[in-house]
């Protein structure tokens, strides 16, 4: 053992002791943490608004007359669920099973685009009724908030095939694990919104 | 096909902006056949657009609030002529919706387009050196972040030829902002470029929260980080916290704007304080992002040229993080006058009496620091001194309009406008050219003259003192803000006093730019061949000046705080070390790409040009998937070749 690998090993052990740059996995997760955080302000801005415009009908329909908590309880259950299913897709492809990967993968995509689909399909009732976005600031409020929510699933969808993608043409490497965790994250944070946007606008102003 | 664009909006009949604009396009025409013809477009490409590294990126920042403080300045100081000349019957030169234009430009570039681009340039360029790393956490997610907001400042400079600014004041408060009461592009120009260049800022500040939470070298726990580190970090966690808002607010106005929404309208239901309460819920803790990195650069400029360790490392970092959650507690002191109640006032009166008081700590800690010191007076330390006496006033000038009853009297008076002039030209605008005087030479390796330095500093706080001094007696008088003619032929001795101010401060700003020029003629004289010109006591002075690409060959072993005096202290400053194959990123061109896309979709939604928009938008979206799918952004400095160029470097320093 010469010097130099002696020195070089007690370099190593002293930096494991006094810390040093994390792994790069750990970087890009925390550095996404710190995008979704950032995310979830910009909705709180909008739940804000949305609080205080919730009242200003301007003798248009009101929240009552408007939501339908039957549709609500299917979005609720399909966003849920494709959580679960996204989150065992990220254990199959931790477990390096690709196959079991591309099932959840498949899971996940088809109950967004149900949650996409019955949003998308209210929105335009509602459209169709005479209360747009223009009807009233309530009517502003709620288009902006939940279709903000709406359009962070239409890209996390978008993302999913991308990344679904990737796995097929370069399987589970590190590299797209690492974008693989970050889809995770933002598509679970989804969910923390969609709580808020339950709790706050449907549950609260269907009362 | 073209939305609302025709010849109309080239203002061919408004001489003023038609010869400054004809001015600016002919000087970058002239820039870019330069840098064609001379051969400099492959060395540009690859050397700065395309890199991803930290120090150029900052340098570009830098560079960036330099010509936009041009810009800036330019509208301050025919605003300052126009109220000095339109007294009594004359009418000036700017007719009122092109000084309405002015005001709100000066407003809108000082804050995003110069103050912004100093502070994160120093935060780019010190923070991956300080903590004695290679990088930050997202080099190239960096590159895309400034060439974001460089897309952002394109856009608010081609107002200036192409149709016209926003008259709505920097804030933009509807329902003036809304297209009932604007409804032309003024207000869409700000709003897109600040949307633009707001994307920019947050990715900025997520890099750097990310950067200084996980990347320090070796033996770096939090309470040895040097104090910018500190707040770089607290200003970067404020970004993340504040800008989002600012988005949200700006996409709601936008919203009303483009798709007959009513968030801020008068009718349906509309709330225009909501964008007022936003607006300030993003605009106060604005004003500590920007001054706290300004606090960080005078906290090591005191401890350096004081020869002795900052005083009181604990109660500083202690109230910089005090700061930090203190300003999201005060932004309803912009508008006492809303009539929120006497209670919900004097809370917010009260919140933004106790959030001088960390800043009075840190007064008492520089302070402290210089006692008995030896104090170097050199030029980044004068501007440390100004600060403490300008920004002082400035805070208690601030104290006494966090009284909701002496607000009542002072609100949008001129007072105001010295207020606020007083602590970021005072604080922020002396921090960055403390900064930029101090870090000069670790970036391009030569010192800064000290005569032109000395020269500019005493121009801007003289130049400082004399214009807004009138605007605080003008205040107390009762002179309202933004006036573009002035009844009062009693204010116009002070107005002209103020003038004279302002060109002083011109006077200022072209000794820097001789500086400049001096110190590039005469750098073969001023080399800085140790690394460290200053006796500094933090990393960035370990490494050579200018640093190599990777920044440290080897990352320091840090012992205590002011890591580097301590290793000079002990003899371990230059030990040779052994060397190891590392990785540094690839350059890339996805910033510059995105940020192309960006300006032309901005551009095209400001006009209503619906297709082109669309394009620029899938082109964008498709410059991301191609770059997503790349995984190869990284190249292996072997450890052969680092030593190398290692050696080649040290016959450059002088060993301690």
């Amino acid at each position: 053992m010469t010097i130099a690998t002696i020195d070089t090993l007690a370099t190593e052990i002293v930096r494991g002791r006094g810390g040093g740059p994390a792994p790069t996995r750990t970087i890009v997760a925390y550095g996404f943490w710190i995008f979704i955080l950032s995310d979830i302000v910009m909705f709180s801005a909008l739940f804000a608004a949305y609080a205080v415009l919730s009242g200003n009908t301007a003798g248009g329909p009101t929240a009552r007359n408007l939501f339908n908590l039957h549709n609500v309880f299917i979005e609720t259950a399909c966003l849920l669920f494709s959580s679960y299913t996204c989150g065992l897709g990220m254990l199959s492809a931790e477990r390096r099973q690709p196959a079991r990967f591309l099932l959840f993968a498949a899971f996940t995509f088809a109950l967004g685009a149900a949650f996409l689909t019955v949003e998308i399909s209210e929105f335009a009732g509602m459209v169709r009724a005479g209360a747009g976005p223009a009807r009233s600031a309530f009517l502003s409020s709620f288009f902006t908030l939940v279709g903000m929510h709406g359009a962070h699933v239409t890209t996390g969808l978008l993302w999913l095939a991308y990344t679904v993608a990737q796995v097929l043409v370069k399987g589970l490497r590190p590299v797209v694990l690492r974008r693989l965790a970050c889809f995770s994250l933002f598509w679970h944070a989804l969910d923390i919104v969609w709580i808020g946007v339950l709790t706050l606008v449907y549950l609260m102003g269907a009362r | 096909m073209l939305g609302r664009l025709t010849w109309a909006a080239i203002p061919f009949n408004e001489p003023l902006p038609l010869i400054s604009a004809a001015v600016v396009a002919v000087v970058v025409l002239a820039v870019l056949v330069t840098i064609t013809v001379k051969g400099w477009l492959p060395y540009l490409w690859r050397e700065w657009v395309t890199s991803v590294d930290h120090k150029r990126i900052g340098v570009m920042y830098f560079a960036l609030g330099l010509i936009m403080l041009l810009r800036g300045f330019s509208d301050a100081i025919m605003m300052r002529t126009q109220q000095a000349i339109a007294v009594g019957t004359a009418q000036g030169y700017l007719p009122p919706d092109h000084y309405n234009q002015i005001f709100s430009a000066h407003g809108a570039i000082m804050i995003f387009f110069v103050a912004m681009p100093f502070v994160i340039g120093l935060m780019n360029f010190v923070v991956p050196l300080q903590l004695g790393v290679r990088d930050v956490a997202f080099p190239v997610l960096n590159s895309v972040a400034f060439w974001l907001t460089a897309s952002g400042a394109l856009l608010i400079n081609v107002s200036l030829i192409i149709g016209n600014f926003a008259r709505t004041g920097w804030m933009g408060y509807p329902p003036l902002s809304e297209l009932a009461f604007s409804p032309d592009v003024g207000v869409d120009y700000y709003l897109w470029s600040l949307q633009i260049s707001g994307i920019g800022t947050l990715l900025g500040g997520i890099n750097i929260v990310t950067t200084i939470l996980k990347l320090r070298a070796p033996g770096m726990t939090y309470f040895r980080m040097p104090v910018f580190c500190w707040t770089s970090l607290a200003s970067s966690l404020l970004i993340v916290a504040a800008f989002p808002i600012l988005t949200a607010t700006f996409l709601m106005l936008l919203l009303d704007r483009y798709l007959g929404m009513h968030f801020f309208t008068n009718d349906a239901g509309g709330n225009q304080m909501m964008y007022v309460n936003l607006f300030w819920a993003w605009g106060h803790p604005e004003v500590y992002i920007l001054i706290l990195p300004a606090f960080g650069v005078f906290s090591e400029v005191f401890a350096t040229f004081s020869g002795k360790a900052l005083f009181g490392y604990r109660s500083m970092v202690l109230a910089t993080l005090a700061i930090c959650v203190l300003s999201f507690t005060v932004w309803l002191h912009h508008f006492f006058t809303m009539g929120a109640g006497a209670d919900v006032n004097a809370f917010f009166g009260i919140m933004s009496t106790v959030i001088a008081v960390p800043t009075g700590v840190k007064v008492f800690n520089w302070l402290f620091t210089m006692f008995r010191g030896r104090i170097v007076y050199r030029t980044p330390v004068l501007f440390a001194v100004g600060f403490v006496v300008t920004f002082v006033i400035g805070g208690m000038t601030g104290v006494l309009l966090a009284v909701p009853p002496v607000d009542f009297v002072l609100h949008n008076s001129t007072f105001l406008v010295a207020h606020f002039h007083n602590v970021i030209i005072g604080g922020v605008v002396f921090g960055a050219l403390a900064g930029y005087n101090y870090w000069f030479p670790k970036v391009f390796g030569f010192t800064l003259d000290e005569r032109f330095g000395k020269a500019s500093f005493w121009c801007w706080l003289v130049g400082f003192y004399l214009a807004f001094t009138p605007l605080y007696v003008l205040g107390l008088m009762g002179m309202t803000r933004r006036l573009q003619h002035v009844s009062n032929p009693g204010w116009q001795p002070l107005l002209l006093v103020a003038e004279a101010g302002a060109v002083v401060i011109m006077c200022g700003i072209l000794c820097q730019i001789a500086q400049l020029y001096v110190s590039i003629r005469t750098r073969e004289s001023r080399r800085d061949l140790t690394g460290d010109p200053w006796n500094g006591r933090t990393l960035e002075w370990a490494t050579t000046s200018p640093p190599p690409p990777y920044n440290f060959a080897v990352l320091p072993q840090v012992e205590t705080i002011d890591a580097f005096w301590d290793m000079k202290e002990h003899g371990t400053a230059r030990v040779a070390p052994v060397y190891e194959a590392i990785e540094v990123p690839r350059n890339s061109a996805i910033g510059v790409v995105i940020a192309f896309f960006a300006s032309v979709a901005g551009f095209a939604l400001i006009w209503r040009i619906w297709w082109l928009a669309i394009i620029a938008l899938l082109g964008a979206a498709i410059a991301l998937l191609v770059f997503g799918w790349f995984d190869d952004r990284e190249r292996e400095i072997p450890a052969a070749e680092m030593a190398e160029t290692e050696r080649a470097r040290s016959g450059r320093r002088q060993f301690a």
